[in-house]
C-alpha cells in the first residue's frame, strides 16, 4: 500500500530550512546548466539561421570555407543559368557573388581591435538573403564606397553608426544603413559592394569567393546541385546555406558546450551530495515516524517510494526555481571570436522549451539519486529499536 | 592537542554526513581549480608575451599579408636587434575539430627570438636540412601520437591542396605557460608551393628590440616608415597584440568565471547548513561540556576545529583532483593549448578553503559558545 503523498508534502513543510537549502543547491545547478546550454544554443542558432533553406552556396570544390574559394564571373554566369534558380522581376537570376575579408576595427570598451567580417555582395543580395532587413537608413548604392552594418556590430565596434565614416582597406567609407537579420551571424558583419571591396583589398575585381543562389523551391536544390556538379566547365561544390553556416560553428560550439557541461555536471554532483545530506538527516530525524508507518503495515517498498518521491518533490522545486533564475539571461547579447571564420561574432543567449525541459529532467535525476540511498536506509530501519529511540 | 580524540570521535559519529560534506567541499574546490585552469588557459598568452618583442601586422588586421621586402627595412632601424616573420597556415589535419595552430616560419631568426621553445640540437639540424621539415609542439605530437620522422598531411584552407610535412623536431616550452601545441614549418616551403598571389608576402613580423622601454617608440617608427604605402602596418608590443585576441574571446571567459562564482557560493551554502545541523544536534553535549567546566573559548575552538578539519579535507581532495584532471587530460587541446593549474592558484585555493572552514564554523560555533547551560540541558 502506498503512503499518502500528503505525508511527504507536510514533512517538507515541517523541515523547510534544510529542504530550502537543498532546493537552492539544485536550483543553482539547474540554472547554470540551462544558462550554459542557452549560450551554446544561441551561438549555434546565430550561425544556423544565417542561411535560408531556399538558398544554395556554391564554392570551389575541395574548399572548407568561403574565404579560400574563388568563383569567376564566367562561372557565376553558368551558375545563374542552372535549373532551379529563381529570377528577379527583370528575369535576371537571383545570385549574389560574395567576397569576405576580415578587417581589424576597435572593439568598444576594450581599446584593442576585433576582427570584423566585411562581406562584399552583389546588388541583388537583399533579394537573395531575405532574412536581412534594413532597420535604419538604406541599402548601399552599387559602385559607391558605402556600407550597411549589422545590428550586432553597432554596439560592439567603435565608429560604425549611421552616418559615420570609417576608414579601412585604404578607403574612406560611409555607413548609410543598419540592417537586422534576426540574430544571425550576418548581424556581426559589414556589407558593401563586392567589386569595390575586391578593389580596396587588391583582389581581382571579377572574382568572387562564393556565389549564393536563390532557388525557386526547397526541392529544387537537388536538381540545381546535380546540374552544377555534372557541368564540365565548373569545378564547384554546392551546399544548402544553413548547412554551410552550421559547419562554421562546430569548433566554438564544442568549446562552449564542453565547458558548460563540465561546470554543470560538477555542480550537479555537488548538489546530489547536498540532497543526500538533506534526505539522510530527514531519515534519521524521522526514524520513529518511519518505524510507526512500518508498524501500521506499510511495506518497505512503500517507504522507499515515499522517500524517493519526497526527494523528487524537493528536486522539482529546485528545478523550477533554477529555470526561473536562468530565464532572465534569455536574449542577453555576448560576443566572441569564431576561430573558424577568424572574426568577431555577436550572439545572444537563447532559452527554448527543450532546454527548460532538459533542466527539469536534470533536476529530477539529481533528486532521484539524492533520495534513493536514504530511502533504502529508511526502509531497512529495524522497527522495534527505532520505535524505542528518542 | 588533548581534544584531538574528541574531535575525531565527533567526526565519525555520523560517518555518512561527514563523508558527504567532505565530498561537497571537494566538488566546490575542484570547480575552483577547474575555473582557475580555464582562466589561465584564456590569459596565459599575456604571461608569455616578451617585453622585448613587438609585432607588426597589416593595417587591416592579421589577415592582410605584408611584403617580404619589409624585413630588411625593419632590420636596419635603430634599436632593432632581430626580425623574423611568420604566416598563418590554417591547415586541417583529418578533421576540422583537430584544430591546432600552424605557422610557416623564417627558420633560424624566428626560433632565435622565441627562445622559450626548446629544441634538441640534432633535431634542429635535421629540421634545417629538410625542405618539408616541421617542428611540432610536445602536446600536439602526443595528442596525435606523432613521432620523429612521421609524414603528416595537412589540407590547406588558405593555401589550396594537401601539404605533407616530415616531423623533424619536437619542441617543449621552458615555462608551464608556454604553448606546446604549435606546428611550425619552413616559410620557404610555403613560398614554393603557394599560389602566385602569395609570392613575396608574409603574414606578420616579430621584431626583437634592444630596450623594452623603447617598444612604443619603435612601433611608431615602423608604422611611420610604411605609411602611405599600399601595405600599411600596425605595430604593437606583443603584450597588446595578445591582449587584443583575449579581448575578442573576452565575454566567454567572463561568463565562465561568473558562473563559477555562482556555483561556488551555492555549494558553500549547502555545506554551511550541514555544519549548522551538526552543531545543533549536539546542543545537549555542548551544555554538558560547559557544565563540566570547559570555557566558551574551548567550545568555539572545538566547533571551528571540526569545521576546519572537514572543509580542509574536502579542499585538499578537490584541489588534488583538479590538479590530476589537468595532468591526465585536456578535453579541448586545440582551443585551450595551455592547460595547467599553477602553484599560485593552488595556494589561493588552500587559502580559500581555510576561509570557508572558518566561515562555515563561526556561526554555529558562536551559537554553541553563547548557549546558556540551563536552556540547553532542558531542551531535550
Amino acid at each position: 500500500m502506498a503512503i499518502p503523498i500528503v505525508y511527504n508534502v507536510r514533512s517538507v513543510r515541517v523541515r523547510w530550512v534544510s529542504a530550502a537549502v537543498a532546493v537552492i543547491g539544485i536550483a543553482g545547478a539547474v540554472g547554470v546548466f540551462v544558462a550554459m546550454l542557452a549560450l551554446a544554443h544561441g551561438f549555434e542558432a546565430a550561425l544556423a539561421t544565417s542561411g535560408s533553406p531556399l538558398n544554395a552556396k556554391v564554392r570551389r570544390a575541395g574548399t572548407t570555407s568561403e574565404m579560400e574559394s574563388a568563383v569567376s564571373l564566367e562561372e557565376a554566369r553558368i551558375i545563374g543559368d542552372a535549373p532551379g534558380v529563381a529570377r528577379a522581376a527583370d528575369n535576371a537570376p537571383l545570385l549574389s557573388g560574395e567576397v569576405v575579408v576580415v578587417t581589424a576595427l576597435p572593439k568598444t570598451g576594450y581599446g584593442t581591435d576585433a576582427n570584423v567580417s566585411v562581406r562584399g555582395v552583389s546588388p541583388l543580395a537583399p533579394q537573395v538573403h531575405d532574412v536581412v532587413k534594413i532597420a535604419e537608413g538604406r541599402f548601399f548604392q552599387p559602385g559607391l564606397a558605402e556600407l550597411v552594418v549589422g545590428r550586432g556590430v553597432v554596439g560592439t565596434i567603435d565608429g560604425l553608426t549611421l552616418g559615420s565614416r570609417p576608414r579601412f582597406g585604404g578607403r574612406q567609407w560611409t555607413v548609410v544603413g543598419v540592417f537586422d537579420s534576426n540574430g544571425s551571424a550576418f548581424d556581426s558583419e559589414i556589407w558593401c559592394d563586392a567589386r569595390l571591396l575586391n578593389e580596396s583589398f587588391d583582389r581581382p575585381v571579377e572574382i568572387s569567393q562564393s556565389v549564393t543562389a536563390r532557388l525557386t523551391s526547397i526541392a529544387a536544390f537537388d536538381g540545381f546541385k546535380d546540374a552544377l556538379t555534372a557541368d564540365p566547365r565548373l569545378n564547384v561544390q554546392v551546399q544548402r546555406e544553413p548547412e554551410y553556416y552550421a559547419s562554421r560553428s562546430t569548433i566554438m560550439s564544442t568549446l562552449i558546450r564542453s565547458l558548460g557541461f563540465l561546470v554543470a555536471i560538477v555542480m550537479g554532483i555537488g548538489s546530489v551530495f547536498g540532497a543526500l545530506n538533506t534526505m539522510y538527516s530527514a531519515v534519521s530525524a524521522r526514524a520513529r515516524e518511519i518505524a510507526t508507518l512500518r508498524a501500521l503495515g506499510f511495506g518497505p517498498l512503500s517507504v522507499v517510494a515515499s522517500f524517493v518521491f519526497e526527494s523528487l518533490l524537493i528536486a522539482l522545486a529546485g528545478g523550477i526555481l533554477g529555470c526561473l533564475l536562468a530565464l532572465p539571461v534569455n536574449g542577453i547579447g555576448v560576443s566572441t571570436m569564431n576561430w573558424q571564420t577568424f572574426s568577431h561574432l555577436a550572439f545572444a543567449f537563447r532559452i527554448t522549451w527543450q532546454l527548460l525541459a532538459a533542466g527539469l529532467v536534470f533536476a529530477l535525476v539529481m533528486g532521484f539519486f539524492g533520495g534513493l540511498l536514504p530511502a533504502i536506509r529508511a526502509a531497512r530501519l529495524p522497527i522495534a529499536t527505532a520505535l524505542r529511540e528518542l | 592537542m588533548k581534544f584531538l580524540p574528541l574531535i575525531v570521535k565527533n567526526l565519525f559519529r555520523k560517518k555518512i554526513r561527514t563523508t558527504l560534506t567532505i565530498l561537497s567541499i571537494a566538488v566546490a574546490m575542484f570547480l575552483f581549480g577547474l575555473l582557475a585552469v580555464i582562466d589561465t588557459a584564456f590569459t596565459a598568452g599575456l604571461d608569455v608575451a616578451g617585453a622585448d618583442r613587438v609585432v607588426v601586422i597589416g593595417r587591416n588586421g592579421v589577415i592582410q599579408p605584408l611584403p617580404l621586402r619589409y624585413r630588411e627595412q625593419i632590420a636596419s632601424m635603430p634599436g632593432v636587434t632581430d626580425v623574423a616573420y611568420a604566416s598563418w597556415f590554417g591547415g586541417v589535419y583529418q578533421d576540422e575539430r583537430n584544430f591546432f595552430a600552424q605557422f610557416a616560419i623564417d627558420d633560424e631568426s624566428y626560433l632565435r627570438i622565441y627562445s622559450e621553445f626548446v629544441i634538441p640540437e640534432e633535431q634542429m639540424k635535421a629540421y634545417l636540412a629538410d625542405r618539408e621539415g616541421a617542428i611540432v609542439g610536445r602536446k600536439t605530437a602526443k595528442r596525435f601520437g606523432w613521432k620523429l620522422g612521421d609524414r603528416i598531411p595537412l589540407k590547406g584552407t588558405i593555401f589550396p591542396g594537401t601539404w605533407e610535412f616530415n616531423v623533424r623536431a619536437i619542441y617543449s616550452g621552458r615555462r608551464p605557460q608556454d604553448d606546446e601545441t604549435g606546428f611550425m614549418f619552413r616559410a620557404k616551403y610555403l613560398q614554393e608551393r603557394a599560389p602566385a598571389y602569395w609570392h613575396g608576402l608574409v603574414g606578420w613580423y616579430v621584431v626583437q628590440i634592444k630596450d623594452p622601454g623603447q617598444g612604443l617608440a619603435i612601433a611608431k617608427q615602423i608604422d611611420a616608415r610604411f605609411s602611405n604605402s599600399n601595405a600599411e602596418t600596425k605595430t604593437q608590443p606583443e603584450e597588446v597584440f595578445i591582449a587584443s585576441w583575449i579581448n575578442q574571446v573576452g565575454n566567454i571567459r567572463l561568463l565562465v568565471i561568473s558562473v563559477g562564482i555562482v556555483v561556488f557560493f551555492t555549494l558553500l551554502l549547502v555545506t554551511g547548513n550541514t555544519m549548522a545541523i551538526a552543531v545543533r544536534e549536539r546542543t545537549g553535549e555542548w551544555a554538558v561540556l560547559k557544565t563540566v567546566g570547559f570555557g566558551d573559548g574551548t567550545v568555539l575552538g572545538l566547533v571551528l576545529a571540526e569545521s576546519l578539519t572537514i572543509v580542509g579535507a574536502g579542499g585538499v581532495i578537490g584541489l588534488l583532483l583538479a590538479k590530476a584532471f589537468t595532468v591526465f587530460g585536456n578535453p579541448m587541446p586545440g582551443l585551450l593549448p595551455v592547460f595547467f593549474l599553477s602553484n599560485a592558484r593552488l595556494l589561493a585555493g588552500l587559502g580559500l578553503t581555510l576561509l570557508v572552514g572558518v566561515a562555515a564554523g563561526i556561526i554555529p560555533g558562536v551559537l554553541a559558545m553563547r548557549l546558556r547551560i540551563v536552556d540547553a540541558l532542558r531542551r531535550v
